[in-house]
């Protein structure tokens, strides 16, 4: 790989920005440079997020531009739909299909989009979809606070890099408290997307 | 080593590498993590806290530099203006030990009231100024800043934008270089330390020597560095927008400016002999441009770009292209098939937010509210719209004694937070106070600085070193000691009280009245409660709950039938259990319940 640029979207809360730095070392550790840029809102909670992740032989600005990302994280359906001019048309999209509606939507301001618009929408952006309830999978796992690794898992299985590059990564990062917990959710993001593949 | 670093993690790796042993700020984004990181992973070598605002933090800083040791201060860019009244003396005297202030600025206003180029600092204060583009640099300039700061007696400026502070790039460790001075008496030098007139202007010509050479040395520093490549076009730069603009002219010449005052004249002037076409690019003012235009030199800059928001990459590109300057990489625009609108995700107070139920109540009584910076700004925004004006830290006192004198027909509130009232409210208190105007300041003690982290503050019993207690100030005692008459003090999370404790407040005629709602934060006071739900047998589908502007109120999918509009729910996995929006529930349909119910309820 010359150059891979990441973009990870979601919303306060979601743990993306902690996706985003294990992807970050995981770069390093694989042997690149890396640049990374987080876009917060003004809600501490609730807000959009917005996270670049770039590797290449040498990476200047830490935001990618417009059609360059190869891979959008996208912890929620409609923030996926956000900022779809940066995907190239060869982009992989990991969407998580866990709805989190804004205030403007809950308080009947707004409409959600349907489903088949969020597909719609992304499948005209991109090459390939994966789609998953990462927050039901973590909770499932014991909490919903690890889908942010399970996310990482997901993408990891489509990456030509080492599974001990992603250990020491989330090694890095996880409170000591959670490892465990995290290593296991990324082992089952990344089993069951490469089941999927082989499926496919 | 390498690590991975955010630039402000960077910042506090250099404070460390570079012998600091004070570092002082006010919290502040995109600058609020220097100190944090210092406390967290340098805490050991350096004393670290939040001053109660930004001129205090330069004060203590130039004393500390004054009694030897080596001190920071970090601001972001309106704390600049701030800090400043100090920063300008500290240029006259110099110190004994090194001094960096570090001001993050931020382009594109991602979380500032303005967009102001602190740049213009360095020209003002006459301050040596460095601009890192990446983390590397970022803690590679506070070392070269205190080199150069005990080398030239002279406090010296590093500025940083949004993008290197919150953007995270590969950083080789170094060792910390410790200043090898002992404790001293403090050096009883009047004519180095006094800025009186007589002083100052010896000091003034001794500066303005200085500056000389220190001119002349920045020809010499290599960060200040020229890339030859094709010399048909030459870019002028400094800071992150060197990184944007590598990406859209790989194959340009560049001079990159590692220290953007004062200028390195002969390097600029062979540069520019150098190549055909001469551009500056910089973000906001045209600060580097006017000065190269001042030698003389053609160049093309703000023509080309405008002075206002960042350049990334793509901006640069479009900006080129339509001045007739061709990019030097393959077009990024491509046909994108979007959706026409989205929901926009606006912020919102959290659930479980104190300041929910004051704005519920403003926004009742159409109130003229001035307001001030912290989270209660989101009081602007709907549902309530309740903060009318807004424009810098301590301000909505001083707007509110403002329309006092106007005499304006109405009662007139204003709203400001506990951490901003220490920081810039007491004086405009104090002047209300002497000349007895009448107005409510309603003042909102949620025991934290909020919106910037949850920082400590003068009011509160700790400190940012965890085990480093603190002597909290009394707020309403303080009130009270400066001469308000009238003070109420009730419980955030109580409409009734809130609204009760406001109409005494209001119809207090002789002088300022102080209404203080107190109530923790949610990030203060994590005990969780049990989250309400909404008995649908018993909701009306009335929508008041929804003035509350709580994202845990949501739509249920059951219609009223009768006026087919849908009923309220509550999402128990935001839900915190203030218990606000059943207070304001007509038909009382909004009950606690004992425990959390599942996350699936929701899909």
């Amino acid at each position: 790989m010359e150059e891979m640029n990441f973009l990870i979207l979601g919303v306060g809360g979601q743990g993306t920005i902690l996706a985003g730095d294990v992807l970050s070392e995981a770069g390093m550790i694989a042997g690149y440079d890396v640049k990374k840029s987080d876009i917060l809102g003004l809600a501490i909670r609730s807000g959009s997020v917005t996270s670049f992740v770039r590797w290449g032989k040498r990476v200047f600005s830490p935001v990618a531009s417009k059609n360059s990302i190869d891979y959008l994280l996208a912890f929620e359906p409609l923030e996926s739909l956000r900022m779809l001019e940066f995907l190239k048309p060869s982009a992989t999209v990991i969407l998580n299909e866990y709805k989190i509606p804004p205030v403007t939507v809950s308080t009947g301001q707004m409409k959600y989009p349907s489903q088949e618009e969020i597909l719609h929408y992304l499948e005209q952006n991109s090459s390939r979809i994966i789609r998953t309830n990462a927050t039901l999978k973590s909770q499932e796992l014991g909490s919903v606070k690890v889908l942010n690794i399970y996310m990482v898992g997901i993408l990891a299985s489509l990456l030509p890099l080492d599974s001990t590059v992603w250990t020491h990564a989330i090694q890095k990062f996880a409170p000591p408290k959670f490892l465990e917990l995290n290593l296991k959710a990324f082992e089952k993001g990344y089993q069951e997307a490469k089941t999927r593949h082989a499926s496919v | 080593m390498k690590e991975i670093l955010s630039g402000n993690e960077a910042i506090a790796r250099g404070a460390y590498e570079a012998g600091i042993q004070i570092a002082l700020g006010y919290p502040g984004t995109p600058s609020s993590e220097i100190i944090e990181n210092i406390v967290r992973r340098y805490g050991n070598a350096i004393y670290a806290e939040w001053s109660v605002n930004e001129k205090v933090a330069m004060d203590a800083a130039a004393g500390a530099a004054y009694s030897g040791k080596r001190a920071l201060v970090t601001t972001k860019q309106v704390g600049m203006n701030v800090l400043s009244d100090s920063l300008l003396y500290s240029v006259y005297t110099g110190a004994e030990a090194g001094l960096v202030v570090v001001t993050a600025d931020d382009p594109g206003l991602f979380s500032s009231q303005n967009e102001q180029d602190n740049r213009w600092y360095s020209r003002l204060a006459k301050i040596p100024t460095l601009e890192p583009a990446d983390s590397q640099e970022a803690k590679d300039f506070i070392v070269l800043g205190i080199k150069l700061s005990e080398q030239f007696d002279i406090p010296v400026l590093v500025r940083t934008v949004m993008r290197v502070s919150h953007s995270k790039s590969i950083v080789t460790l170094g060792e910390r270089q410790e200043s090898g001075k002992n404790t001293v008496p403090f050096p009883r030098k009047p004519e180095k330390y006094n800025c009186t007139a007589s002083h100052a202007r010896h000091m003034h010509v001794k500066l303005e020597e200085k500056l000389k050479t220190i001119q002349a040395f920045a020809d010499t520093l290599p960060i200040n560095r020229i890339e030859w490549g094709n010399r048909d076009l030459g870019i002028i730069t400094s800071g992150v927008v060197y990184n944007y603009a590598k990406e859209v002219f790989p194959q340009a010449s560049f001079l990159k400016l590692g220290m953007s005052f004062p200028l390195p004249t002969q390097k600029i002037l062979e540069f520019s002999q150098g190549v055909k076409q001469l551009l500056v690019i910089e973000e906001l003012d045209p600060v580097l441009e006017e000065q190269i235009r001042a030698m003389g030199i053609a160049v093309r800059g703000k023509d080309v770009f405008p002075p206002y928001f960042e350049l990334l990459p793509d901006d640069i590109e479009k900006y080129c292209q339509q001045a007739g300057i061709p990019a030097q990489r393959k077009s990024t625009t491509r046909g994108t098939v979007k959706p026409e609108s989205l929901p926009t995700r606006s912020p919102v107070f959290c659930p479980g937010c104190p300041h929910r139920s004051t704005f519920y109540l403003l926004a009742k009584m159409k109130l003229p509210v001035a307001g001030d910076i912290g989270c209660y700004n989101l009081g602007t925004l709907p549902p309530f719209r309740a903060q009318h004006t807004m424009g810098s830290m301590g301000a909505s006192i001083g707007v509110l004694h403002g329309m006092a004198l106007a005499d304006i027909p109405e009662d007139r509130v204003c709203t400001i937070g506990d951490s901003t009232f220490f920081h810039a409210g007491i004086p405009p208190l104090i002047n209300m106070v002497h000349t007895k105007t009448r107005g409510t300041v309603i003042l909102m003690d949620n025991s934290v600085t909020a919106m910037t982290g949850h920082q400590d503050h003068p009011g509160v019993d700790w400190s940012v070193v965890p085990d480093r207690k603190a002597k909290a100030v009394d707020m309403e005692g303080l009130v009270k000691a400066i001469g308000v008459d009238f003070v109420r003090t009730v419980n955030a999370f109580d409409i009734k009280e809130v609204e009760q404790g406001l109409k005494e407040c209001l119809a207090y005629k002789d002088g300022p009245s102080v209404l203080i709602t107190k109530g923790p934060c949610i990030f203060v006071n994590r005990t969780v409660k049990p989250p309400y739900r909404v008995d649908q047998d018993i909701c009306i589908a009335c929508g008041t709950c929804f003035k509350v502007g709580c994202p845990g109120n949501v739509l249920s999918e059951i219609k009223h039938p009768k006026t087919g509009k849908f009923k309220a729910a509550i999402d128990p996995t935001l839900c915190n259990g203030c218990g606000v929006c059943a207070q304001v529930c007509p038909v009382k349909a909004i009950k606690p319940t004992e425990s959390s119910q599942s996350l699936t309820t929701q899909i």
